[in-house]
This record gives C-alpha cells, structure tokens and sequence, in this order.
C-alpha cells in the first residue's frame, strides 16, 4: 500500500514537472540563435542543436525540452519565433519560448510543428533526465538516474558522481551506486574491480544490469571475472524466474476476472433461469456503450465517469433485459430452441441498431488516468492497474451479487421460482415478474460489466460477439445455476490459458482449453459443480 | 370507373418507367460496389464504397465516360466470405456491370477470384495484401509486400539499428505470408534465428498481456528491438493500450505497423501510441495540393468535417481514375480491350509523382513510413526515394522466385515460369 502511495506521489510529482504553468522562465537571450536554428533543421540535424542547447543553457531548458518531447513546440512561421502551444480543458495558451510570456493566441496557420521523431524523443528523455538530477523530488531524481542507465558514458557519469555528493535520499543513493557500478564493470581495467563491481550488482533486477553482466560472463579477458559475473547471474535469474511466474499469475488471475465479469450475468439468466439467451454479449456492448454516451455528456470529468457509468450501463441494459424477457422470452417459455433462435435474431437488430445510431466505427473510450500505467514491485515485475482494478471490481460484483442472491427477498423468490416453478407459483409467488426481475439483473450485471470491458477492449457493434462463447464456456464448466462454479471455472480457465499461451500460442491456447472442456463435460456432464437433489431435474 | 382509371394510370405510369428505365440503363455505363456495409469489416469497407460513390458523382459532373453517365450498382455483402462470390454473380450476370470496385480482406478477394476469371468481369483491389497472386481479371492498386514490408525492415534496420525482430500478426493468410517472406528476408540479410520472434494471434484478440511482456523480454536483452506488426484493426486498440500500460514506449520497442491507419486511429486515444509507426503508400497528413484538394471534396461529400482519408482510399482514388481513362482510350467498356489499355496507365498519386500500372497488374507508388501522432495523424519520417514497382511474385519466397505476371503479349500470363519458360507454374 505504502508503495502504491508512493507510485502516486511519484506520478503527481512526474505530472507537475511536466504540465506547463501559464508562464515559463525566460531563457537567457544569447541562446536565440540556436533555438532559430532549431526550427530551420532537419530531423536528422536536430540532435547537434539538441546537446549545444543543453550545454549552453542548462536547467533552463527543461520546460522547452518538455514541451518538445510531448509535440507542443511550435515556431511562428513569419518571424521564427520558437513558442509553447498548451492546451488545459481546451484553452490554448501560447508562451514565448525565449522571453518565457505569454502571448496573444494565434491561427494554427501561422505555427508550425518543430518535429520530433522516436531519436529525437530517446534524446530528448535523456537531456531531461541529466537535467532532472538536481530536481527537488527524490523520485524525480531517482527515475532520472533509471532511465540513464541504458546509455552510460563519461559525461553523464560525472554528472551522477557530482550530484551523488549533494545526494541525501538513500534509495536514489543506491541507484546511483548502481549506475557508477554498472559503469565500472564495463570500463574498469583491473579485473579486481570489476569484480568488485559485480558483487556490488549482485541481486540486482534492472534489465541493464543483467545484459552488462551476461556479455561480461561471456567476454571478458579474466576467467574469474567472468565466473564472478556467472555466479551473479544464476541468483538474478533465479529471482527473476520467480516473479515471471507471479507475473503469469497475474495474467491468469486477470483474464479470469474478465471472464467472470463477462459470465456472470449469463450464470443468473441460464445458470438460475435456464435461458439461453445469445443476446447476452449485446447487452455487455450497451453497457459499454453506456459508458461511451456518459463521457460525451461529462467531457471534463473523465475522472469520474466511470462511477455515472456503472450505475448508468446497469439501468440501461437491465431495462433492454426486462423488456427481452417481456416482449419475446415469456413467450417461449420452456422451448429452449426458439429461445435460443429468437435471442439470436435480437442480438443480430441490437447490433445492427448500434451499427446505425453510433456509426459502425469504433467509439473512443477513453481510460481515467488513475487507471493507466502500472504499479512497478521491482523492475522485473509490474502489475497494470487497469487489471488490478477489474480484478477487484469483477469480485466486488461477485459478492455483491451473492449477497443480493442470499440474504433479500428478491434473491429468494429468484431461487424458489429457479427450483420449482409451479410450487413457488401456487405459493403465490408471482413467478411472471420475478422472471423480468431476473433477468433484468442478469442483464444489468452485463452491462456493468461492459463498462469494465470499455477499459480493455474495442467499443464497437462486435464487443459483445466476442465474450459470448467465452461466457458459456464458463458457466457450463463451472455448473449451470451455481455462481460459486462460475467464480472457479472463470479463475482456473484464465489461468489455465495464460499458463498454456507462451508455450503454445494464444491461438492453440484457446483450442486447447475448449478441446479440455468439452472432453470435461463428456466426463462430468454438470460441470464443475453440479446442482444436486430434486431442484436440479 | 374511378378505380379503372386509376388502374389505367398505374398501367402507365408502370410502363412509362420501366420504358425510361431501359433508355437509362442504355445509356449509363454500370459500375459496381463490393464493398461490405455490415458485419465486422463494416468498419473499413464503408469508408470505401463512399470514396467511389463520391468518384462516380465527380465523373458524372464531368460529363460521365463515353458520353454516358455512370451509375454506381452498391451490393452489401456482409463480411461474408462466400456472399462475396454471390454477390459478384449477381453483379455481373444479373446487373451486367461493366466494372467492380470492391473486397477488402484476402479470403474475400480468392472468393470473388474463379466468378471473376469465369464470367470475364473486371474489378479493382485497393487494399494492400500479400502478394503472390496475379489475375488477368483484377488490378491491385494496394501494396505488394515489397511496396509496404520491405521498405519498413529496411528503414528500421538502417535508420534504428534494429537488430532484433518480432513479427506480429493476426492468424490468417496476409499476415502469414508477409511475415514467410520478412522472415526469408531478414535471414538474406544476416539475421540470426533466435533474433527472430513470431508471433500469432486470433483476430479481435483482446488480451495482450504475456504476448506484450514476451516482447518486453524479448526486446529487454541488449539489443535494439522492433515489432514488425500485421496486427488485423480491431485487435490494435488492446495491443497499443497494453504497450503503454506495460511501459513500453515507442523509443524502446518502436511497432511498425501495416494495418494501421487514420481510419483505424480515428476510435482510439493516440497517446500512447505516439511515435508507433506504419508504412503506407500515402498519409493524409502529407502536404500536396492535390492532397488537400482531395481531402477538402472527401469532407463536402461526407458532410462531416472530421472524416479522415487513408491509403485504401487513395488506391481506390487511382484505380478509379485509370479506369476512366483506359475506358476513355479503349472507347468502349469491353473488359479484354479495358484490360489492355490499363497498362500503362499514369495517374498523379496524392502524394506527389505518378502511379504507372505495370504488366503484371500492380501499380508503382512510393513508399512512406511515419510517426504516429497525437492527433491521431502520421509525421512522414522517411520515404522511397523514387517509385518502386509493385512485385506480384516475391523474390524472398522459394516457390515464386521464378515467377513472373505479364499480361501483355507475346507472355500474357499471371504466373510465368522463366526457368521452365511455361504458364501455370503455380508457386508452392
């Protein structure tokens, strides 16, 4: 907890370095004819420009290098002029490069992009980050030090060795001490310090690290250094073996949730209801539609979105639910194939209808920023936190629903009417509208979980078409009307098929884990966990 | 009586238009429209049908072809493989259309392919493809693997320094066979088998996580790393969301993509995309009068001024414009005399230079590769220095070194032998 924290600290720290505040401090003026030339160069010309900048101006160029890295340095086209376009909440501020003022907005025909390119941009990351050894953040300062660890040479060395003396945080202390080892390693000449620099790196998992030490235990002149190097590298990759494997976990555990948010709903309707009911993908797509229409209606509030959004998909597609059922199911009560048809044709008019009103383009959904990024353990292993969060919600679903399902009245009627229509009917149970409610919630629970898909995957007509399968595949495994086989079968078929994937392919994965099943249901034709007693004939 | 005269004028009116509609149906020239309006590639193929519904309009203003108008025949059929054929049946039995502009994927071309070559219809193929295929009765105006592949591996291995190389793709023919020859390709030039990860996925795969941290490793070992990518559209979004999620960023990893363009772009957040590349015959971002003159007839003719152009659009663009002036030059719609006068043909590309269709019923375009952008559009970072000429047969893949398409006389054959010196020497 503390570190994710800390991560946030970090990336709040990252965002302020980086954002532009209305006014820049203004550049020293003898620096005008080199930021003239800038826009006046080539791309493959720019990088000389590029390091006399850094070496005449220093600190100060920080902003400007920020504002190139991200695309937002532009020039006027008549007077050349180099100038700072930011855009906040779409007001466009223009900022003076050199004087570092603001000024008068301006046609986007009268500016020109300066460009950058992938070399300009590695280039451009790193001057930042020899400028950004003197930050005041220790995190900033410390990610500096990380990202000059792929190309060390002289000069940035003695930058690291000067700031290493005013260093007074003791984790971008050792990851200094790591850059000048990892430096020493390669370019000391007495075998005896290099291999006083391995020991030094030893456990280390930065991937630097670990390629200096493998070409060093092939390469090098001293046998002893290159077994010095050998023995390091066999712990390393020990460890790293280990949170390859909590990574795959992960994977599994991660698509598994997916799976479970997907079937879910699919477990109330045909695991509780015995409906088959192919529209069920279309109603997670409305669900992510949903999402959609909620963020063009709350353009500035991204942020909060999703929290409208999930409530918003479960009304939306929870009410298509209890109209399906309404309007077509109840009509084909107890005849599976015409069921199976008719959600069919449904599910074929909602995508059409999608196609139609939203175009048949994908939409833009666009992702909160506290869930892009990772959560960095260590430099080998790192959890993306959209996954994580889906993770969390898929389970929060799961026991909400549960608890809805055991302890209200709702869920009681569900599963009395679920058991034994005609008692719960002559119990004067009214079997027609605990039907709708049901399969309203199924519904809702799809388009919630459209909302979490929103975040991964594509939105567009054919969201739904890919889950579907997925969907029965689950529910079948897990046993049809228990809710805890599909938390299991969702987990142990994610698992199962991240574990499978980088030794067979993802296509040869998913064949085999579908082969495993059916050969399953020929064994156990109930699934994982069957219902047992007279409620299941 | 009242309900007899009614009749009656029903009877007219009937005769009258059926009577108008065959002095029309004389009098127009038919082109028609394969392009699929629903279903999965619904969402590049409509793009398409629009591009040469907005040609047709701008010839007809012209004063038509021959001294007829042209009439646009639209079919839908549906991203469903077999209904291609169907579909051209009908449009060449039943409709009698003089010329089709359609299909997009490969699977949709080899079905259209034997109704094609039976009923002597001609149609032009505007999206770039795999190759290995030359057919009297198609022009392909995409890319060949050499106009698209090739160009981009060169630039990364010269321009990057790349040294290490996965090979991506979607799990059906194109990909295959571009990455068969990329992968002959880069073991010609030196490239050790082990720097060699190829990779399959099944199309709209949506979960990238050990696919994209395989290639992290796999690029984490020292050497400068690219991802040659045949991704298919949808499956983009997720791999691109994840590359950023993961923390690789296009200075480490850069993806070169060939399915990728603005179309593709235009559904999704670009910023973790920026500085990704993809290689393409033509950009909308580049700066031509043409270009802008195009692109500003694209937006009146959509009525929406965030419509963006892509490269299939300016292939369909010059396969358009070849064909009025074959049909022009032939003065008459007759498929072999058409076929004939399209060789050679030269339309001014969008972006600058001259497209000239070659014998073997490909075109020669100059190649561009560029940067992602935040705005959802490409920088050019490079281009060909001069055209190069679309190869229908690779020279990288064993089978088809020796073949040759020329469908001028004395050769006149889609897949010639130069070593055996015969016709139907099929590759592989």
């Amino acid at each position: 907890m503390k570190r994710l924290l800390a991560i946030c600290c970090y990336c709040l720290g990252l965002m302020l370095s980086l954002s532009a505040t209305a006014a820049e401090k203004p550049l020293p003026s003898e620096l005008e004819p080199l930021l003239q030339e800038l826009t006046e160069s080539s791309l493959s010309k720019a990088i000389p420009v590029l390091d006399a900048l850094e070496a005449e101006g220093g600190e100060a160029l920080q902003p400007l290098f920020s504002y190139m890295l991200e695309g937002d340095l532009y020039y006027i086209k008549s007077s050349r002029q180099v100038i700072a376009v930011s855009e906040e909440a779409g007001q466009e501020t223009f900022i003076d490069m050199l004087s570092g003022s603001e000024i008068e907005p301006l046609s986007s025909r009268d500016i020109k992009k300066i460009r950058v390119n992938n070399r300009l941009r590695g280039h451009l990351r790193d001057a930042i980050a020899r400028l950004q050894l003197g930050s005041e953040s220790a995190a900033v300062r410390e990610s500096a030090v990380r990202s000059l660890l792929s190309d060390l040479d002289e000069n940035t060395l003695a930058s690291i060795r000067e700031a290493r003396l005013n260093e007074s945080a003791g984790n971008v202390k050792d990851v200094m001490d790591m850059a000048l080892a990892l430096y020493r390693l390669e370019s000391a000449a007495e075998a005896s310090d290099r291999i006083e620099a391995i020991a030094q790196l030893e456990g280390s998992l930065e991937g630097d690290v670990r390629n200096a030490l493998n070409r060093i235990a092939d390469n090098d002149p001293s046998p002893q250094v290159q077994q010095a190097a050998q023995k390091a590298l066999v712990g390393i990759e020990q460890k790293v073996e280990f949170y390859a494997f909590i990574d795959q976990l992960f994977f599994g555990l991660s698509l598994g949730s997916v799976l479970l948010l997907a079937a879910i709903g699919l477990a109330i309707t045909f695991g509780v209801m015995g409906v088959i009911n192919m529209a069920h993908g279309e109603m997670i797509m409305l669900g992510a539609y949903t999402t959609y229409v909620v963020q063009l209606l709350m353009p500035n509030h991204i942020e909060y979105s999703l929290w409208v959004a999930i409530p918003a998909a479960f009304v939306v597609s929870g009410m298509a639910g209890v109209l399906l059922e309404r309007l077509v199911i109840r009509h084909l009560h107890g005849r599976p194939l015409e069921t199976l048809l008719a959600t069919f044709g449904v599910s074929l008019v909602l995508q059409q209808l999608v196609r139609t009103v939203f175009s048949p383009l994908n939409r833009q959904v666009a992702s909160p920023e506290w869930m892009s990024g990772a959560w960095e353990i260590n430099p080998v292993l790192s959890l993306t936190l959209n996954r994580l969060y889906i993770l969390a919600f898929a389970l929060l679903v799961f026991f909400a629903l549960m608890l809805l399902l055991k302890k209200s009245s709702l869920g009681l009627n569900v599963r009395a009417v679920s058991q034994n229509r005609d008692m719960a009917k002559s119990m004067g149970i009214p079997t027609g509208r605990v039907d709708a409610l049901t399969f309203g919630l199924g519904s809702g629970i799809a388009g919630i979980a459209g909302v979490a898909l929103s975040q991964l995957t594509n939105v567009g007509p054919n969201l739904g078409q890919s889950y579907i399968i997925d969907s029965f595949m689950v529910v079948v495994f897990g046993g049809v009307g228990n809710l805890w086989g599909t938390l299991v079968a969702a987990f142990s078929l994610g698992i199962a098929n991240k574990f499978l994937e980088p030794v067979t392919g993802a296509v040869l994965a998913s064949i085999l884990v579908l082969v495993f099943i059916i050969l399953f249901i020929q064994k156990r034709p109930k699934g994982l966990f069957p219902q047992k007693g007279r409620a299941a004939e | 009586m009242k309900i007899k005269s009614l009749a009656a004028g029903v009877a007219m009116a009937v005769g009258a238009s059926t009577l108008s509609f065959s002095v029309l149906a004389a009098d127009t020239i038919k082109v028609g429209v394969l392009h699929s309006l629903s279903g999965t590639m619904a969402i590049s193929e409509t793009t398409l049908k629009d591009t040469v519904l907005m040609m047709i309009e701008e010839q007809n203003k012209k004063g038509g072809l021959l001294g007829k108008q042209l009439e646009p025949v639209v079919v839908d059929p549906a991203s469903n493989w077999p209904l291609f054929a169907e579909k051209t049946r009908e449009l060449l039995t039943q409709e009698e259309v003089d010329v089709i502009f359609g299909c997009w994927t490969s699977v949709s071309r080899k079905s259209v392919l034997p109704v094609l070559e039976e009923l002597n219809g001609l149609m032009f193929y505007p999206v770039q493809y795999e190759g290995e295929e030359s057919s009297k009765n198609v022009f392909y105006t995409g890319a060949a693997p050499n106009q698209q592949a090739i160009p981009a591996v060169d630039y990364l291995m010269n321009e990057l320094e790349v040294e290490r190389w996965v090979l991506a793709g979607t799990d059906y023919v194109y990909p295959r066979t571009t990455n068969k020859i990329l992968e002959a390709y880069l073991k010609d030039k030196g490239v050790a088998a082990e720097d060699i990860m190829i990779n399959y996925t099944p199309f709209g795969h949506s979960d990238w996580q050990s696919i994209v941290s395989d290639i992290k490793k796999f690029g984490g070992e020292g050497k400068k790393t690219a991802v040659v990518s045949t991704i298919n559209g949808d499956a983009n979004v997720p791999f691109y969301k994840e590359l950023g999620n993961q923390g690789v960023s296009s200075e480490d990893i850069p993806v070169v993509a060939f399915s990728v363009g603005e179309e593709e772009l235009s559904g999704i957040d670009t910023g973790p995309l920026v500085g990704h590349m993809a290689a393409w015959n033509y950009f909308q971002s580049v700066d031509t009068d043409l270009n802008s003159e195009f692109i500003q007839k694209w937006h009146a003719f959509t009525g929406d001024e965030n419509r963006v152009t892509n490269d299939p659009m300016e292939a369909t663009y010059i396969g358009f414009n070849m064909w009025a002036q074959a049909v022009t030059d032939a003065g008459t719609t007759d498929v072999d005399e058409v076929e004939q006068a399209m060789i050679g043909q030269e339309v001014p590309n969008l972006t600058g230079g001259t497209a000239v269709m070659n014998k073997n019923h490909h075109l020669s375009k100059p190649v561009l590769i560029g940067e992602i952008q935040d705005d959802g559009q490409f920088e050019v970072v490079w281009e060909t220095d001069g055209v190069v000429a679309g190869d229908a047969w690779s020279d990288f893949l064993p089978g088809s070194k020796d073949l040759l398409a020329d469908w001028t006389a004395p050769v006149k054959c889609g897949n010639y032998n130069v070593e055996t010196k015969s016709c139907g020497g099929q590759a592989n």
